[in-house]
């Protein structure tokens, strides 16, 4: 394969110091991005998604512990040559002034988080632009307009002296989507970047990504519980539960031919637009406590297909094809063969029919 | 039918950020919600529903209009006795959780603040096991009411939100966004939540989500918001098999599906204020049919039905 691996993230375990013990949030985590592509990390609230990306961009909370792992990031240098860093080998310093937006951008879930309530968003915007790029104010104000037109922000020129608090929700994820794209990284990190837009902005941005991606070689993260948006833009995914990647394939495998019954659970709560039954489905029970290590596949208490060994072993990821692995024992050889559950069968079925529709 | 729960009427709110430059963030909406009805309030971001629901709940001082809770006027100057009856009555999940969980405070301080403001419990035993019981119903556990809001997951703090609005017991919830950052098996968890808290208590939702197949899952009316104007209203029967608006059948045909297949080849119809020669504040109320109604003039109604 031609594709040059971008970032390597290699057995990442973090654990955080609370009041109540120590919580082990990210127990060996591994993902590759490729140069130009789009990657989609999709699982349980509070499995770790954030908190992986976070420690990729250095920004992680006071309270964390990096217990072991390595985050390979292979860059260009000035004389075109390829460099390979370990990010968690740099100083804090050392990594804030170059890879942060320079290389490495990232969005974050709660934009007010990452927006100064006391500046008005056109400045912010600009300081950014000027952290990076050698441009006088007047080009960097230039810039700063375009890229609140281009993330589809009306009246640019009024709204630049607005302050983050009188704009709506989505016109703030898009300012910190401007900030991002304005350092022009080569890889962008987006965590929820569209949870508080409308379809038609949210399919306008990821539109723009995309354009972006395709022009300058942008390699991109996307963090999202919208699996519509999966859909429509990753190349590849990883579903992440308990602080693992419990399945990675690329974005057909994981739609239509899911492997890991945690990733069965999560295609089968999400309401198609013909859902009318009276509940929603939503998986029993509730994701592990991680102050207590769980023994075994941490799924398996939720798990109906839950075999013996789910109690005493974890399990490793199995090979199901080039791309695609999935670390759950009933892809053991040994394994009784169990199927994925009828009315979920029905619908990826539905899917496919829909496909073939369309290429006839 | 019933008396309605929620009447708003005309209400507009402007912000004026310079002699020259105002927001007209919200023009001359008017919608009604029944006791025990979910109504789901859609549109484009930045169209003013996150406005809609301050000004009702009076974060905001509507610029016009009127809004009645229970039968009294609440858009207007107001007395002792009402401002109470709204605190506890009408509770609001905030869009951005972090902005709006205090920093410095434990969880169950959090969550328990209403009931002690409202003298809704006589022990603190009985707070920390309400709190508990709370918290283990949107899907955390009683162990994280010790924790403070930075040390949680982006959708676990949505959950603190729903959580401290939930408590209360009020008659009308304004959801604003309050399943968006949280996974699809959550989400279900939640919305079923909320619709048992609904049969339980009768309470009403003004649910604001731009997730489509959810906000019809649960609404029984929807409102299209667009520009501040309410461009589209009816059952989501209505709304969903018979759109008329063309910004309500724009929104309708991006929703994207969990088929990459069929996504990456999409083309959703696009729709363009600026350029189409509509001028909302020029048309008035047409009806559809039954509930459904759209914001047109004489010659776009005829246009757009025929
Ligand atoms: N500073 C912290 N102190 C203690 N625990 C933390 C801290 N930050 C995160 N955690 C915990 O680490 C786990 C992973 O958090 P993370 O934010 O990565 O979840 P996530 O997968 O991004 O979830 P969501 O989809 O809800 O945003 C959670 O259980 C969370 O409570
Ligand atoms: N306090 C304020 N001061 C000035 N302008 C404001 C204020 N609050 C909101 N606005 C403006 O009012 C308009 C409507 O904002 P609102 O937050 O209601 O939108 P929304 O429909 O909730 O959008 P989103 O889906 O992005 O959250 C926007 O143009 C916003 O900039
Ligand atoms: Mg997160
Ligand atoms: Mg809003």
């Amino acid at each position: 394969m031609s594709a040059k691996t971008i970032l390597k993230i290699q057995n990442l375990d973090i654990s955080f110091r609370t009041n109540a013990g120590v919580i082990h949030a990210i127990r060996g985590v591994d993902l590759d991005l490729q140069k130009g592509e789009t990657v989609a990390i999709v699982g349980e609230s509070g499995s770790g998604k954030s908190v992986t990306m976070k420690a990729v961009v250095g920004l992680l909370d006071s309270n964390a512990t990096i217990n072991s792992g390595e985050i390979l990031y292979t860059f260009e240098d000035e004389s075109g040559n390829d460099q390979t860093i370990d990010l968690l080998r740099i100083s804090r310093k050392q990594l804030r002034q170059t890879i942060n937006g320079q290389h490495i951008a990232m969005v974050f879930q709660d934009p007010m988080t990452s927006l100064d309530p006391t500046m008005p968003i056109g400045k912010q915007i600009m300081e950014g632009i000027l952290m990076h790029r050698n441009l006088s104010r007047a080009e960097a104000r230039a810039r700063a307009l375009e890229l609140l037109h281009l993330v589809g922000i009306t009246d640019a020129e009024k709204r630049f002296r607005n302050y983050p608090h009188q704009l709506s929700g989505g016109m703030r994820q898009r300012v910190v989507i401007a900030i991002a794209l304005s350092a022009d990284p080569d890889i962008l990190i987006c965590d929820e970047p569209t949870t508080a837009l409308d379809v038609t902005i949210q399919a306008r941005i990821l539109e723009l990504i995309k354009d972006i991606q395709e022009k300058m070689k942008l390699s991109v993260i996307y963090i999202t519980h919208d699996l519509g948006v999966v859909a429509k833009v990753a190349d590849y995914v990883d579903v992440m539960y308990a602080g693992k990647i419990v399945e990675v394939g690329n974005v057909n495998e994981i739609f239509y031919d899911p492997r890991h019954p945690y990733t069965w659970g999560l295609l089968s709560a999400m309401p198609d637009m013909e859902t009318d039954d009276d509940r929603l489905y939503s998986i029993p029970g509730s994701p592990p406590n991680l102050l207590h290590e769980p023994v075994g596949d941490a799924f398996a208490d939720r798990n109906p297909f839950a075999l013996a060994i789910d109690k005493k072993a974890m399990p490793p990821l199995f090979k199901i094809s080039e791309t695609h692995y999935a670390a759950t024992w009933l892809l053991h050889p040994d394994a009784p063969k169990i199927e994925m559950p009828e009315s979920l069968r029905l619908r990826l079925e539905r899917a496919r029919k829909e496909v073939e529709k369309l290429h006839e | 039918m019933s008396e309605a729960l929620l009447q708003v009427e005309n209400l507009t709110q402007h912000f004026p950020i310079s002699r020259s430059y105002t927001v007209r963030a919200v023009n001359g909406v008017s919608f009604q919600i029944y006791p025990g009805e979910t109504y789901g309030l859609v549109g484009e971001s930045g169209s003013g529903k996150t406005t809609i629901g301050r000004s009702i709940i009076r974060l905001y001082n509507p610029t016009s209009g009127t809004v009645r809770f229970q039968g009294k006027v609440i858009s207007g100057k107001l007395d002792g006795e009402t401002r109470e009856m709204l605190r506890a009555d009408m509770q609001m999940i905030f869009q951005d959780p972090m902005a709006s969980l205090n920093p410095r405070k434990k969880v169950e301080d959090i969550i328990g603040e209403g009931l002690d403001i409202h003298h809704r419990v006589s022990s603190r035993q009985e707070r920390t096991q309400l709190v508990g019981e709370l918290l283990q119903k949107v899907g955390l556990s009683p162990e994280h009411a010790a924790r403070y809001p930075h040390q949680f997951s982006g959708g676990q703090r949505q959950r603190v939100g729903i959580a401290r609005a939930l408590i209360m017991n009020p008659k009308l919830i304004i959801a604003d966004e309050c399943i968006s950052a949280l996974d699809v098996s959550i989400q279900a968890q939640v919305v079923n939540l909320m619709k048992d808290i609904q049969d339980e208590t009768h309470c009403a939702y003004l649910f604001i989500a731009h997730d489509l197949s959810m906000v019809k899952y649960i609404s029984d009316r929807i409102g299209v918001l667009h520009l501040g104007y309410l461009v589209e209203a009816g059952t989501k029967e209505e709304i969903f098999s018979n759109p008329v608006h063309p910004y309500t059948k724009s929104l309708l045909s991006a929703i994207p599906f969990p088929n990459p297949e069929m996504e990456k080849r999409r083309h959703p119809i696009s729709y363009n204020y600026a350029t189409s020669g509509i001028d909302y504040s020029l048309g008035t109320e047409h009806l559809v049919g039954g509930s459904h109604t759209v914001l047109a003039t004489d010659e776009e109604f005829r246009s757009w039905t025929s």
